[in-house]
């Protein structure tokens, strides 16, 4: 460090701390710049040695507190003949300057180092974190069945919901199903007493597009999703509750070509891009024409084939006509399709026990989306 | 509906090679589904053979066994498997002797089971092959010895292929036949069909026949004296007489194979030939024993009481809706569904009347059903039977009796045919494109409706369109389109994506059912579903309301008023698949609790499951559904409509939740937090939390509930003061937690989520945050250990007024320094202003307001 030179000045012999070199340096300046710079090289010195804050306390009470040589020096401040006073003053005010700031940047390096060293110290095994949270699960039925009904809710369609104990009108007579077609007696259907009151456990989730057609206005695109029955036993392929997602959509002009493209679209936003529909001839008694819906898709369960999925076809004359509606002026159409079975086919299930006994390791795979 | 190969074949022209599975494939296209298929799994060598001799041993048994040496292949040859031309093979049957024709089955055949045949040793001899019964063979039940060639009428050469010579060679592809299409309960059908699917010519086989009317009558009268839904009983009553049949004539072999591929059994020529041709053109037929009818034939109604032995021997007591046929004895069949043992065809039988009838779908359908007697017949009437065809069906069995039987045609008949023309239906032009959304040239449709049998007249540019005899389900200008677009092909149909007008999205409701399922799944329950039959038990517990606790008398009258049984209002399913739970549930914890039980069963010990489902809650006293329902096909009256709607039984939605085990679980550095009532007031509060709505919580008292720790939830009912009961929560009676095999401690909650949606505000609105600094103080009253701290709670803030920000409960003391029967509880309160900061004596006021309201309701007193 370069102090510019000053001329000596004598010290005080009543400094009872002034060393005894200074004292006899005669006559050399009372603060020489040798006694400065020393001074300041031994507080350099010592607080690069200093490695702890608690040793660069005591370095800071060594070559910077009351007692230290620089603070001896300063004090024969007083002593210095005037014409000098500037000179030794610039000379101790330096050093001391130099020494604070050294003590300051050591202050911050060793205050971090020690930081990260306590931090180090925290370490912790990441791998055996304690938990007061749990997992919990949506059951796959229900997230399938809540993503079908997005698609069509993006279309612009609605969700219509309705009872599961319902009047046998709703399920079969205003569904044309004659009371004596063996249709009717094709259903597995649960009765509850008394039977001659007409309500059944729904077979399907049909009943509620007539409860649409009979509560909305015109035109109506409804989806409805919802649990049905059957009096099948429950095995690896049957349970005698399940669920159905069914369609509907009744429009001046609509025809089966409109019901292939709202197939085709649900079943690619379902599957994937390259999900395909085939329609075959069948029979239901609220549909004419009737068709079988079969989708397929490469990523299938045991590969990539056609699977029946459910039923569809175009509004029968008479439903609309069980809903006040004029054949002649609107057509629609309707769908119905299985969600157990489209969890098995795209999901993989491959028993149905899985699906209806509860088993929390079971949805617990699927957690929050499918 | 199954269809032997060989005989589809006699209709169509089946190229050579061609399989079942190539069958299928065309008729699923045109919308009959495959089922299955059929064959009679016999491999060969399998030759006739000649018994040459055989000797009897007496075995240690008592039985005798033959020893038989049978000529298997002509002399100087070697038979099928290779082996001499004479085989030794032991048979344990005795109906035979020497010189007759047998079916042989040599080493390395096989037979139905399967059952492959090799030389074995066996009594003492090498049987070398074996010679088969008619059931070891697929063709009937008969076992009672072996198969005599001669009793099928065949004598062929020994060492001829048995295989094709009985027809065991053919196989079926089974259908499935839809309601609405009976004529393909048909081969006749079936073969048209199959020509529409792969248009190879179809013969049909009922142009096939010359029909002879007959020309003496044979004397039937129609006298339905109550048509059901205004439809006659009988159209068409057709009568044919063949005298002279020989009854100890066979079924012809291939005639056996083929009904055995349909799934009839051989019974005797007469009756395997009215089944034969049944099958053939889809008329149910029925032949009488001539000599047994008194007089000519009335078909008519039964009358009340009337009683009748079918043909299976039962004496059944008939209805005054069943039709009969009878003679002038009495009932001698029930029409359409099974004959009378007193006309059977026996044994005996050498003059046959044949019936080919046309009776009311309906009729048939209610009389099978309610006599539980579904059958080949009773199957084809309900679904339509071409009224057209009995005429024919009946010459064909005519015609079959005099060629396998020996019989004579008589000229002894009726032809009675009342049957309804079939109307001709206007198709408008461009209503099946229009309906289709395919352009279907003119041609294309005119084609179609010839193709499936209809007749057609050009009308102004439309066509007039008559369906044929066999398709009574093409009723209107649908059904057509419907044919036009199946024959042409449905693959054709192009996918056109309709604009729906713009939607509103989910509801508010289905938005909540929806958030309040992520919520709970997120906070570590895992959804179920569970079916929702239960006992009568289960929904008088759980199904009971739950009611306010009644403080200090609680424990005796509680007790006393949970023992007492009470009798839920709930319905009962007719049908039920399990006798054990015939009801539905008015409650959804007990389907939720067997589940619990399933998973800890299944050793997972920490279980935390929810259900969303409806639940059955009919009121006592109001009967619902409605007993006479309004016709479909037209819009209900507006009474009719509120009426149906009416007779609906309550069915609200809820959410469950059971816990069991720990919440969390023991961990490093975590001890193990056991489920219990509060884990349940938790999934509570994630349900308000959820919904946007304050449940608000009081001690209550429910009989499958622990006294002490079940909470009554309530939500605020619009704008009034009042509160609704939505359901409650906390841990269930340790007896019921037993009596469903779950630990001690099962923490519940049942919460009506319709009453809360119908709390939950559309729209929430907020009040504006303060930021000027919060005041914090804290709060220790004593008061009587019966005080709800929700109660302290609301009279402290309500007292606080609205300075205070914040009041939440931190410590519930009892013990030292508080009396007995006293408790010390402690809020942390935080008040803040609204403009300015607080001064601390603005605070305290507030403070001590709040103890002086707490002072007057509870008798609170600060514990400084």
């Amino acid at each position: 460090m370069s102090v510019p030179s000053v001329p000596p000045e004598p010290t005080t012999p009543s400094d009872p701390a002034a060393p005894d070199a200074v004292a006899s340096a005669q006559p050399e300046p009372l603060i020489s710049e040798d006694a400065v710079n020393a001074a300041v090289d031994a507080a350099l010195a010592a607080i690069a040695a200093a490695t702890t804050t608690a040793a660069l306390k005591r370095v800071r009470s060594e070559h910077a507190g009351e007692s230290s040589p620089l603070s001896k020096l300063n004090a024969l401040m007083r002593s210095v003949p005037g014409n000098q006073k500037a000179a030794a003053g610039k000379l101790v005010g330096q050093a001391r300057g130099a020494v604070t700031k050294a003590l300051t940047a050591r202050e911050d390096e060793i205050g971090a180092i020690e930081a990260a060293a306590r931090l180090l110290a925290e370490t912790v095994d990441v791998t055996a974190a304690a938990s007061a949270w749990k997992a919990g699960a949506r059951h796959p039925i229900s997230l399938l069945t809540e993503r079908a009904a997005d698609v069509f809710v993006a279309m612009g369609w609605e969700v219509a919901e309705g009872p599961e104990l319902e009047s046998e009108w709703f399920n079969f007579d205003g569904l044309n199903f004659d009371e004596d077609h063996p249709a009717r007696a094709m259903q597995d259907t649960f009765f509850v007493e008394p039977t001659d009151a007409h309500l059944v456990l729904r077979t399907q989730t049909s009943p509620v597009q007539l409860r649409a057609l009979l509560s909305r206005e015109l035109p109506v695109y409804v989806v409805a999703p919802g649990r049905v029955f059957r009096t099948d036993e429950l095995d690896a392929t049957h349970t005698p509750v399940f669920h159905q997602i069914e369609g509907i959509a009744i429009d001046k002009g609509l025809t089966m070509a409109n019901l292939r493209g709202t197939l085709d679209h649900f079943v690619q936003a379902l599957f994937g891009p390259e999900a395909k529909v085939r329609l075959r001839p069948n029979y239901f008694p609220f549909t004419e024409p009737s068709a079988e819906l079969d989708v397929w898709h490469p990523t299938f369960k045991d590969g990539a084939r056609w699977i029946e999925w459910g039923g569809c076809g175009m509004v029968h004359p008479n439903v609309l006509r069980s809903a006040g509606i004029d054949p002649e002026v609107y057509s629609g159409f309707a769908f119905g399709v299985g969600v157990e079975r489209a969890v098995m086919f795209r999901n993989d299930v491959k028993d149905m026990h899985d699906m209806v006994e509860g088993d929390i390791r079971f949805s617990q795979q699927y957690g929050m989306t499918i | 509906m199954r269809v032997p190969l060989s005989w589809l074949g006699e209709f169509v022209d089946l190229a050579p090679g061609t399989t079942p599975e190539d069958v299928h494939a065309a008729l699923v296209s045109v919308g009959l589904e495959e089922e299955d298929i059929h064959r009679f799994e016999v491999s060969g060598p399998i030759v006739v053979g000649e018994v040459l001799e055989f000797v009897g041993e007496e075995q240690s048994n008592g039985k005798t066994i033959n020893w038989c040496q049978v000529r298997v292949a002509p002399e100087g040859e070697l038979a099928a498997d290779g082996g001499p031309a004479v085989h030794g093979i032991i048979c344990g049957a005795h109906n035979f002797a020497v010189g007759d024709k047998v079916v042989v089955t040599l080493p390395g055949a096989s037979l139905p089971g399967p059952f492959p045949i090799a030389a074995r040793k066996t009594y003492g001899h090498v049987s070398d092959g074996m010679i088969a019964s008619a059931r070891e063979l697929g063709l009937g039940d008969e076992h009672d010895g072996i198969l005599l060639l001669s009793s099928l009428g065949i004598d062929a050469p020994v060492g001829t292929d048995a295989i094709p010579l009985l027809g065991l060679d053919d196989s079926a592809v089974e259908i499935n036949v839809t309601p609405d299409r009976g004529y393909a309960f048909s081969i006749r059908g079936v073969a048209r069909e199959y020509s529409h699917a792969t248009g190879v010519p179809f013969r049909d086989p009922a142009l096939a026949l010359t029909v002879v009317a007959p020309v003496t009558r044979f004397p039937v009268t129609i006298d339905d004296q109550a048509p059901i839904r205004d439809r006659t009983g009988a159209t068409v009553f057709v009568t044919r007489v063949v005298r002279g049949v020989d009854p100890t004539r066979p079924t012809p072999a291939w005639m056996i194979a083929r009904l055995g591929l349909v799934g009839i059994r051989s019974i005797s020529l007469v009756v395997d030939v009215t089944n034969y041709v049944m099958f053939e053109l889809g008329q149910p037929l029925h032949g009488y024993d001539l000599d047994k009818l008194a007089g000519g034939i009335i078909v008519r109604r039964a009358t009340a009481g009337e009683k009748f032995t079918t043909l299976d021997a039962v004496t059944r007591t008939l209805n005054i809706e069943d039709l009969l046929i009878t003679d002038e004895s009495g009932p001698i069949g029930l029409a359409g569904v099974m004959g009378g043992a007193n006309t059977e065809i026996s044994s005996e039988t050498v003059n046959v009347l044949v019936e080919a009838a046309n009776f009311d779908p309906v009729s048939i359908a209610r009389s099978a059903r309610r006599h539980k007697l579904p059958s080949e017949a009773s199957k084809r009437f309900e679904r339509g039977v071409d009224p057209q065809v009995a005429a024919v069906a009946a010459a064909r069995v005519v015609q079959l009796l005099v060629e396998l039987a020996g019989g004579v045609a008589d000229n002894l008949g009726s032809v009675y045919n009342e049957a309804p023309a079939a109307q001709p239906i206007l198709l408008p032009t461009g209503f099946v494109s229009g309906l289709i959304g395919f352009a279907y040239t003119g041609d294309e449709v005119r084609a179609a409706l010839v193709d499936v049998g209809a007749s057609l007249e050009e009308a102004d540019g439309d066509l007039q369109v008559t369906p044929p005899s066999w398709r009574p389900d093409l009723t209107d200008k649908w059904t057509l389109a419907e044919e036009v677009a199946r024959i042409v092909g449905y693959d054709k149909i192009p996918s056109v994506l309709p604009v729906a007008p713009p939607g509103r999205g989910l509801t508010h409701t289905q938005t909540l059912r929806r958030t309040v399922a992520q919520t709970l799944a997120a906070t570590g329950h895992s959804e179920v579903l569970t079916y929702p039959f239960v006992s009568e038990q289960a929904n008088n517990l759980f199904g009971v309301a739950v009611v306010p606790s009644q403080t200090d008398t609680d424990s005796t009258d509680g007790a006393a008023a949970s023992a007492a049984p009470v009798a839920v209002p709930q319905m009962k399913v007719a049908n039920p698949l399990d006798g054990e739970a015939p009801y539905l549930r008015s409650s959804i914890l007990p389907g939720m609790l067997q589940i619990a039980h399933r998973n800890r069963s299944r050793g997972l010990v920490d279980v935390a499951i929810y259900e969303q489902g409806l639940v059955f809650r009919p009121v006592a006293g109001v009967s619902y559904g409605m007993a006479v329902l309004p016709a479909g096909a037209a819009r209900p009256s507006t009474q009719d409509e509120a009426a149906l709607n009416a007779g609906i039984v309550p069915q609200p939605l809820l959410v469950g939740v059971v816990l069991i085990g720990n919440d969390v679980r023991h961990q490093p550095g975590q001890a193990a937090v056991a489920a219990g009532w509060q884990s349940a007031l938790a999934a509570v509060q994630q349900v308000a939390l959820a919904t946007g709505v304050r449940i608000e919580v009081r001690q209550g008292r429910h009989p499958a509930m622990h006294p002490g720790r079940t909470a009554e939830l309530f939500v605020a009912a619009p704008g009034t003061a009042a509160t609704v009961s939505v359901g409650f929560a906390g841990e269930l009676l340790p007896a019921v937690a037993d009596d469903y095999d779950l630990p001690a401690v099962v923490a519940v909650a049942e919460i009506n989520l319709a009453l809360v949606f119908a709390q939950a505000g559309v729209i929430n609105t907020v009040t504006p945050i303060r930021t000027m600094p919060a005041a914090t103080q804290d709060l220790s009253l004593v008061v009587a250990a019966s005080v709800p701290a929700a109660d302290l709670r609301a009279a402290v803030a309500e007292g606080a007024g609205d300075l205070l920000e914040s009041i939440e409960l931190v410590d519930d003391y009892r013990g030292a320094g508080v009396e007995p029967g006293q408790k010390s509880l402690t809020f942390a309160l935080r008040f803040r202003g609204e403009e300015r900061t607080l001064t601390a004596a603005e605070a305290s006021a507030a403070r001590l307001a709040g103890v002086a309201l707490a002072a007057d309701r509870f008798g609170a007193t600060l514990r400084e």
